[in-house]
């Protein structure tokens, strides 16, 4: 395509710079700081010297933390610090990939509803629309029962459902860039639909997609542990945080840290999203400085 | 006129938080208005004429900026008031009126609700006083039938009227200042001739003080007493206004008048004429150069015949189609190679629609459009695509004609590339001839569009357009947005690519005096239709239709002897071009006056 002959002309110049912007920012460095210890980590489980993150001991059951069981074990005698190394892999992908799918089949659908218009349009947005009334992890729940019960399939349910959330922000973002003029310049210089779509359209309503895409992560590890609370996400005994969280609220009084770990591990990885997303959208903004 | 100023500014220095210092955007500003007076602050953007008035009114964020200096109103001084006495001298002692009069009424309330408020608060009228004060007020903006529009909203009101609405909101307490920032600004000409007249008759029956902020020398010439030039935060010039029009002292002073583009000054002449360039540090000018002739002999480039463009209005449950906006109606003309055709007229008058169908960018209803050979109504979307090459369009706001996210090199190569006229290197080269044509350094390319003032973004526009060598440049107001003397610059650079590309214009303007600068031929588009055309000479110094009449007398002329002129317009409205379902437009009939100037006659 003509658009991949056209980019090297100044892309790597750009990609440097958008690159020399985001290492500036200070915020942006220690989001992704944050977001590189907890793929590590995850990455590196199996040859971590940790304990069985599986193993059940009826020696040690809630267990607050001390020197054998540094983050304590949980109601099945488990320890806690190896469950959370091994339910990172669980969350994060749950996390990336259901708002990577998300993402990727609802942005290019808003932007064909939002610069067609008309019949295109009226299809895409009462489809978004009558997906956007069920509500979102019930939507999740019967995708998930219907696809069986697996991380996979969970990670598709949780994406599909977030996935209308941003066909709408999408189509919004659409409608008022292509108003304005240097699309109607694009069209005047004869470009056709898709380059406009790819090269004007899609730039331009970046910002606001990355804010929701860091903000549905945290959602979607949320979703997961739901899910496979019912069964439906990670199959027990294997870990994810929301799993963990889910078991840990019924000793909440007794047990108070099988919930405060995973529940700060969730909170930190959000953050880290968080502020890397916003270094990000202004790093791509070439009005930002 | 010379009693006791109102308004004495003293010293005013404005600063704005930047960068971790203060970055003064005023400096040391002094002026005095009396009662019955009107001072005008002229100046271009970035001059620090809105800032000065938002600081007498201390309008501005408190935390972020830093005024100094003494505002004295009646012998107080503003600056030096606490926030709760300042918000009893805005809009009672002090009244402000604003550019924008479609966004700055609540549109909410019914407009006689919201200048009611003012009489409530300020005057403590009880609701029925109020609204027979309200009344009277509209009736005094001349606003026909008063008493019915006071229960109506302001989108029901067009933008003249709601004009007229801010002025009466303003003028309700009956303040001693009024402070006008660009109050004409966004109106079509013969709406802002009634807008001016109404302020200077109501100045006369209030005597109250005008403060009035403006960019237009022509609206300085016909409404100020005396005048304050800005410049970059300064007052550089401050008196009388004829002194200041025929002894301006300051060279900036000289560069702003000798830029502004006065309607007559053509007389005698048929070839456009470039703009003096006057250097803004010296004053020293250098003699305008006649454009050399280059309008070809030759067959039209471009030949339209019979152009209807009209737009569906819908309603109702199922959009049932229930009128036609008739946008352009029954237009013909052609053009030639070299040649400036100017469509003229106000907002809504169809000469962009014109434009923008002639390139196809909205489909016309019917009608022939002949373009360097191709029938570009028969065209597929492919063979569209290759058309678009001899025709290019340049848009009017250069703040939003081209990408933000591509820099200027990519932006002028891409349609090189796109049309496949030559490889990467090639295009790269074409880009940094052309950024050299329209005055740029090649060394830019990297950099975006922000970095860049409006009239280097209007060049690079220009630049983008002429990277296909287009043989037609459909120019949509393409200098509005401009500050004068950039407007002056980019409409030389027009003509000079015109003498050395050949290239064929259709200028879209309402600027008459611009037009009549830049222009071989001249229409005057009236709602959809085209009333008058001709050559330029023939249609600015005989003008025939009532129309083209009434658009050049309203135009304001740069020069105080037109002070205290009343044009005694008609409040006429602009009139809308939506017509009932099968609704026939009337056959119309032209008059040829002299050779090619013609005017319709019914």
């Amino acid at each position: 395509m003509t658009m991949i002959e056209q980019a090297p002309l100044t892309a790597k110049r750009e990609k440097s710079r958008a690159w020399e912007k985001l290492k500036a920012s200070r915020s942006a460095l220690a989001g992704l700081v944050i977001i590189l210890f907890f793929v590590i980590l995850a990455a590196a489980a199996p040859i971590l010297p940790i304990p069985d993150p599986v193993a059940t001991s009826w020696s040690a059951i809630r267990k607050a933390p001390s020197a054998a069981h540094w983050l304590g074990t949980d109601d099945l005698g488990r320890d806690i610090l190896s469950r959370m190394i091994w339910g990172a892999q669980a969350s994060l992908m749950a996390g990336v990939f259901s708002v990577a799918l998300a993402v990727g089949i609802g942005v290019p659908f808003g932007i064909l509803a939002g610069y067609f218009g008309g019949w295109v349009d009226l299809v895409i947005s009462r489809i978004t629309e009558a997906l956007l009334a069920m509500p979102f992890l019930i939507m999740a729940i019967a995708l998930a029962a219907f696809l069986g019960p697996s991380l996979t399939n969970a990670m598709i349910a949780i994406g599909l459902s977030a996935m209308p959330i941003f066909v709408r922000l999408t189509r919004g973002q659409v409608l008022s860039v292509k108003q304005e003029e240097y699309v109607e310049g694009a069209r005047s210089v004869g470009l056709g639909h898709m380059d406009i779509m790819v090269r004007y359209i899609l730039p331009n309503v970046t910002a606001p997609i990355i804010v929701q895409a860091t903000l549905t992560i945290a959602t979607a590890i949320i979703a997961e542990a739901s899910l496979s609370f019912l069964g439906l996400g990670q199959q027990p005994p294997a870990a994810s945080w929301g799993s963990m969280l889910n078991v840990a609220k019924n000793f909440l009084s007794q047990a108070p840290w099988m919930a405060m770990w995973p529940g700060a591990a969730i909170f930190l990885v959000v953050i880290g999203f968080n502020l890397l997303g916003d270094g990000l959208r202004d790093a791509l903004d070439p009005r930002e400085h | 006129m010379t009693a006791e100023p109102i308004l004495s500014v003293r010293n005013l220095t404005t600063a704005f938080r930047a960068d971790g210092g203060w970055k003064p955007v005023v400096r040391n500003v002094s002026f005095d208005v009396s009662a019955g007076e009107t001072l005008a602050i002229v100046g271009e953007s970035g001059s620090g004429k809105s800032v000065t008035s938002l600081s007498i009114m201390r309008l501005l964020a408190e935390g972020s900026s830093r005024i100094e200096g003494e505002v004295i109103l009646n012998g107080r001084n503003l600056l030096a008031l606490s926030e709760k006495e300042m918000r009893a001298v805005r809009g009672n002692e002090v009244s402000m009126i604003f550019q924008e009069p479609m966004t700055s009424l609540n549109p909410i309330f019914t407009i006689g609700r919201q200048i009611s408020e003012v009489l409530t608060r300020h005057k403590g009228m009880t609701a029925t006083q109020a609204r027979a004060e309200t009344i009277r007020m509209l009736e005094r903006v001349r606003i026909p039938n008063a008493n019915t529009r006071f229960d109506e909203y302001p989108h029901q009101f067009s933008g003249g009227m709601r004009q007229r609405v801010m002025i009466a909101m303003a003028l309700a307490s009956r303040p001693k200042l009024l402070i006008a920032d660009e109050p004409t600004t966004a109106l079509d000409v013969t709406i802002q001739g009634q807008i001016l007249d109404l302020i200077k008759e109501l100045q006369d029956e209030e005597g109250m003080a005008v403060l009035f902020i403006t960019h237009d020398m022509g609206v300085v010439a016909e409404i100020a007493d005396r005048t304050v030039v800005m410049f970059r935060g300064d007052a550089v010039e401050t008196g009388p206004t004829s002194e200041i029009f025929h002894h301006g002292e300051h060279p900036y002073t000289r560069a702003l008048l000798s830029a502004v583009p006065k309607l007559g000054s053509m007389e005698g002449r048929t070839a456009p004429l470039r703009f003096p360039v006057v250097d803004t540090k010296t004053g020293i000018s250098v003699a305008p150069v006649e454009s050399k002739g280059t309008v070809s002999t030759q067959q039209p480039i471009l030949e339209v015949k019979n152009l209807v463009t009209r737009f569906p209005v819908r309603s109702g449950l199922f959009s049932r189609q229930t009128g036609a906006i008739h946008a352009v109606e029954n237009v013909s003309f052609d053009l030639r190679q070299g040649e400036t055709l100017s469509l003229v007229g106000e907002s809504g008058c169809g000469k962009s629609t014109t434009g923008r169908s002639i390139m196809r960018l909205i489909e016309p209803t019917s009608g022939e459009i002949q373009l360097d050979g191709y029938n570009v109504r028969g065209l597929g979307s492919m063979e569209l695509q290759r058309m678009r090459k001899s025709i290019q369009m340049i848009f009017q706001d250069p703040f939003s004609s081209l990408n933000p996210r591509m820099n200027v090199g990519q932006a002028i190569a891409e349609p090189f590339l796109k049309h496949r006229l030559g490889n990467r290197a090639e295009a790269r080269e074409k880009a940094a001839y052309l950024l050299d044509r329209v005055g740029l350094s090649g060394d830019i390319m990297g950099r975006f569009p922000h970095e860049f003032s409006g009239g280097q973004r209007q060049r690079i526009a220009i630049a983008r357009a002429l990277s296909l060598d287009p043989k037609v440049i459909v120019a949509d107001e393409s200098v509005s947005a401009l500050d004068v003397s950039i407007k002056a610059q980019v409409c030389n650079l027009l003509l000079d690519l015109q003498e050395s590309l050949d290239l064929a214009f259709l200028f879209i303007s309402h600027d008459m005096a611009v037009v009549e600068r830049v222009s071989h031929r001249v229409a005057v588009m009236y709602l959809g239709e085209i009333v008058e055309i001709g050559p330029r000479a023939a249609v600015f110094e005989n003008p025939q239709h009532p129309y083209t009449k009434k658009l050049m007398a309203a135009v304001p002329v740069p020069d105080p002897a037109r002070r205290g002129i009343r044009r005694g317009i008609s409040n006429d409205e602009l009139k809308s071009p939506v017509r009932p379902v099968g609704f026939k437009p009337p056959v119309r009939q032209y008059r040829e006056v002299s050779d090619g100037h013609l005017v319709q006659v019914a």
